[in-house]
């Protein structure tokens, strides 16, 4: 038998086992979130300030990214950019995870005509496709973060739902929901109690893809010039000032694709790669 | 080569667990099984009785490993032959009878289909050989109409005829060795007799050896020639079936002995018992499933037109097998599954049919205990929150006083008091009932439904289940409705004995009155009771008019 490298030891000591991919994948996540966080401390140049002569220039030692379309500094626009991608779509999905997973455990337990009437609601709601959605409510009320905000969250919240309901479901017939039910006890306790520590783990999971598809949909939005307006800019926005850019092969565009990427990327393995719970705990 | 048909010699089968850890799951273990011989490995679960049967066919379950000794059959080590060679071996050699047959089979295919893969697959005879040779195994396994039984789907037979046709699968390419793996123990017992018979039958008439793999004693004492009891992955015991049923030498042996022979409910009748208000009374009480017709009916009834009655202080048995609706009984009283018709008294005061119409202290008295603990404690929560919740609800207590009155309930109940912290999938079975039967204490209850509680525990852990629940009534003055399909355990505990067949009560007897039963069910249900008496199948006589009235079709 190998024998354990000092992390599989940790990890044992606390009960979990966490992959490599896992932890790298939690590395970046953390990274970015430090840089959204602490952005306007360390970018080296002001988002605003034109400090190449050239424009769509290439990576230097000043500029690390290279230039964008008016000969600002990238790596600084990128680091700022952070900021709004994940700050919104943090928004959003906790907004549409906490919404949809409160109202589907509500209509799994409580069942009959409130469970019809939110499930036949939510099922219409999803029925609009997302991108046409954002689109139409972007055109009629303009483009704003709280706008933004709520859009996405509205767009994500029916999926939430089905979710957490189909789990919900089934939870709700073991016999441990039936027993605390004969005991008299009332609803909120149910879910909160009962229902909710049995289905976290999943839900979980479900938020961190969903927080995947909001930063997908807000870049998206971005890039069509819906979304973020300037003169601030997120990773999508960023996408498209600088599309000129792409038959020159410019690291403009280039780095904040990357950085999505990064960032999708990394959620989806991190969800992948939680840590397990190890059952036998004997070894200790 | 002049040895045992079977030898295994010094048998060690490893498991690595999650963490990478190697547990010895057999620890060493030699037995021989001669020609024509059947043996019976017993002992609780997780004793390791299916493991060393299944390594005959030189398989291990996913995650395990034979690491040591030999698994000869008729001289030639399984150990040592590849993969092919093994396949090649089994079905023809050795074959295997699945615990539920009704999950071996594909309910996809026909049975006839089935039973003849064995043979197609090994190239052993012609189709039409193979489906003559199907045929008599039917007729020599006492199947009803065994010409055309083959034609149908798994799904149009009954359980007990569906286990005996997994048998005729395996008897097919005429193996010399049969694993029988608890082939009646999700049978009811008015169909493991029949099964068990035929399973005597045809092992005796082709002489066939096999395996018996089984908790019961008392079934094996019907068809092993020979006995080994297991414990920990270790022989404990050896010897003739009238060896270890009469002459046990090994503790354990005894225990498991001991737990067979539960002492029945004695208890004088107390004179003013007659004029004293009942504490349970249900009248006429109808309970069914489904979506209400027009006249208000519902789609099926589960239980049909019941009336019972139990006093302060007294316990009411319910017997009956799978489907005879006691368990919706149950729900009924509890106020789980609303009853369609008729009233439940309790205590001189009609209660609500749902259990939203009752009052806080009407739910607080009545509490029901379910089968199995596993799914009835919440797997999220610790010991000490399940046992607080209760208390929390019913008596408002809080802090210091919550917390000592959790450590009563648990010396209650006899666990350690440092299972509090633990979760419930880090306790056994026995373990995980006791708090899920903690918890039903914790509300002070007069009356306990207790619904299957030790079906689904070993017999010697059951029989300690049995034990607290009387010293329990002794201390607390509790009432419990005991529902099994086990007559010994009903008989352990309870003063009086309802009897139910197909939603309907058929008889209520006196415990004590049990060697005299009036109705023709109830004297078959309790002859159907195996005995550890090694004669008890053969000298068993049924009158066959009233097996065929209550047999499941």
């Amino acid at each position: 038998m190998k024998q354990p490298s000092l992390f599989g030891r940790l990890g044992m000591r606390l009960g979990y086992r966490f992959n490599l991919i896992g932890l790298s994948a939690l590395g970046i996540l953390l990274l970015w979130a430090g840089i959204a966080l602490f952005a306007p401390r360390i970018i080296p140049h002001s988002v605003g300030e034109i400090v190449d002569t050239d424009y769509f220039g290439p990576v230097s030692r000043d500029l690390w990214f290279g230039s964008d379309y008016l000969g600002r500094d990238i790596f600084s626009r990128v680091l700022m950019g952070a900021r709004y991608t994940l700050g919104i779509s943090l928004a959003a999905v906790s907004i549409a995870c906490f919404s949809g997973v409160a109202l589907g455990m509500t209509a799994a337990v409580a069942g009959g005509w409130l469970d019809t009437v939110l499930s036949r609601f939510l099922d219409a709601l999803n029925s609009i496709p997302s991108k046409l959605f954002g689109l139409v409510v972007v055109a009629a009320v303009g483009s704003s973060i709280p706008a933004l905000i709520a859009t996405l969250s509205v767009i994500y919240t029916p999926g939430a739902y089905r979710f957490a309901r189909a789990l919900a479901v089934n939870v709700n017939t073991m016999d441990f929901v039936v027993v605390a039910r004969i005991r008299g006890e009332g609803l909120p306790y149910l879910i909160a109690s009962e229902i909710l520590p049995n289905i976290l783990g999943p839900v979980l999971a479900d938020l961190g893809l969903r927080f995947v598809f909001i930063v997908l949909l807000l870049s998206g939005l971005s890039f069509l010039g819906l979304g973020v307006q300037p003169p601030y800019a997120d990773w999508g926005a960023l996408v498209r000032e600088n599309i000129g850019g792409l038959p020159f092969g410019a690291p403009a565009v280039i780095f904040p694709s990357l950085a999505i990427a990064s960032l999708t990327i990394s959620v989806n393995l991190l969800i992948d790669n939680l840590p397990s719970r190890i059952r036998d705990r004997s070894a200790e | 080569m002049t040895g045992n048909l079977v030898e295994i010699r010094n048998l060690r089968v490893e498991a690595t667990t999650d963490a990478g850890r190697r547990v010895e799951i057999i620890k060493g273990v030699s037995l021989d099984i001669a020609e024509g011989e059947i043996l019976a490995l017993i002992g609780e679960s997780g004793s390791g009785k299916t493991t060393i049967a299944m390594t005959l066919m030189g398989y291990t379950r996913p995650g395990c490993a034979i690491t040591g000794g030999e698994v000869r059959l008729a001289g030639v080590d399984m150990m040592k032959l590849s993969e092919a060679e093994r396949a090649g071996i089994r079905g023809t050699s050795v074959a295997y009878v699945p615990q539920s047959a009704a999950a071996a089979f594909n309910p996809a295919l026909t049975i006839m289909d089935q039973v003849v893969e064995v043979a197609r697959i090994h190239r052993l005879m012609s189709p039409a050989e193979a489906q003559a040779k199907a045929l008599s195994l039917f007729k020599a396994l006492s199947l009803p109409d065994p010409d055309t039984i083959g034609n149908r789907y798994p799904h149009q037979v009954s359980g007990g005829q569906l286990q005996r046709l997994a048998a005729a699968m395996a008897l097919i390419g005429q193996p010399k060795v049969v694993i029988f793996d608890e082939p009646t123990t999700a049978l009811d017992v008015t169909t493991q007799v029949e099964v068990l018979r035929a399973f005597k039958a045809v092992t005796a008439q082709h002489n066939i050896a096999g395996i018996y793999v089984s908790h019961d004693l008392a079934v094996v004492a019907q068809i092993a020639d020979r006995i080994v009891v297991l414990k920990d992955g270790t022989v404990q015991e050896m010897g003739t079936t009238n060896d270890i049923l009469e002459e046990a030498q090994h503790p354990y042996t005894r225990q498991l002995l001991a737990a067979f022979r539960p002492k029945t409910q004695q208890r004088e009748p107390e004179d003013e018992g007659t004029t004293k208000r009942p504490l349970l009374q249900v009248d006429n009480l109808t309970v069914g499933y489904g979506p209400r017709s027009r006249d208000g009916q519902p789609l099926i009834n589960a239980v049909q037109a019941v009336s019972l009655r139990l006093d302060r202080g007294r316990n009411l048995g319910i017997i009956g097998e799978s489907g005879c609706g006691k368990s919706t009984l149950a729900r009924a009283i509890a106020g789980i599954l609303p009853a369609h018709a008729g009233d439940i008294i309790f205590n001189g005061r009609e209660l609500g049919k749902a259990g939203r119409n009752r009052t806080r202290n009407e739910l607080r008295q009545i509490q029901i205990v379910f089968q199995h603990a596993d799914t009835a404690l919440n797997p999220a929560k610790s010991v000490e929150d399940i046992l607080r919740r209760p208390l929390t609800f019913y008596h408002s207590m809080r802090g210091k006083a919550r917390d000592a009155r959790v450590s009563e309930l648990l010396d209650l109940v006899r666990l350690p008091k440092s299972v509090r912290h633990r979760l419930p999938g880090e306790l056994s079975g026995g373990q995980k009932q006791r708090v899920n039967f903690a918890r039903a204490l914790a509300a002070e209850p007069t009356l306990i439904l207790c619904d299957e509680i030790t079906s689904a525990l070993d017999t010697v852990v059951a029989a300690a289940v049995v034990e607290l629940l009387k010293e329990l009534q002794r201390e607390l003055g509790i009432s419990y409705v005991f529902i099994s399909h086990d007559l010994s355990v009903v008989e352990a505990i309870c003063d009086e004995i309802v009897v139910m067949y197909r939603g309907q009560k058929v008889e209520q007897i006196a415990s004590t009155g049990l060697a005299t039963p009036q109705h023709p069910y109830t004297r078959l249900l309790f002859s159907s009771v195996p005995k550890l008496d090694p004669g008890w199948l053969d000298n068993l006589e049924q009158n066959p008019e009233e097996v065929r009235a209550y047999s499941h079709q």
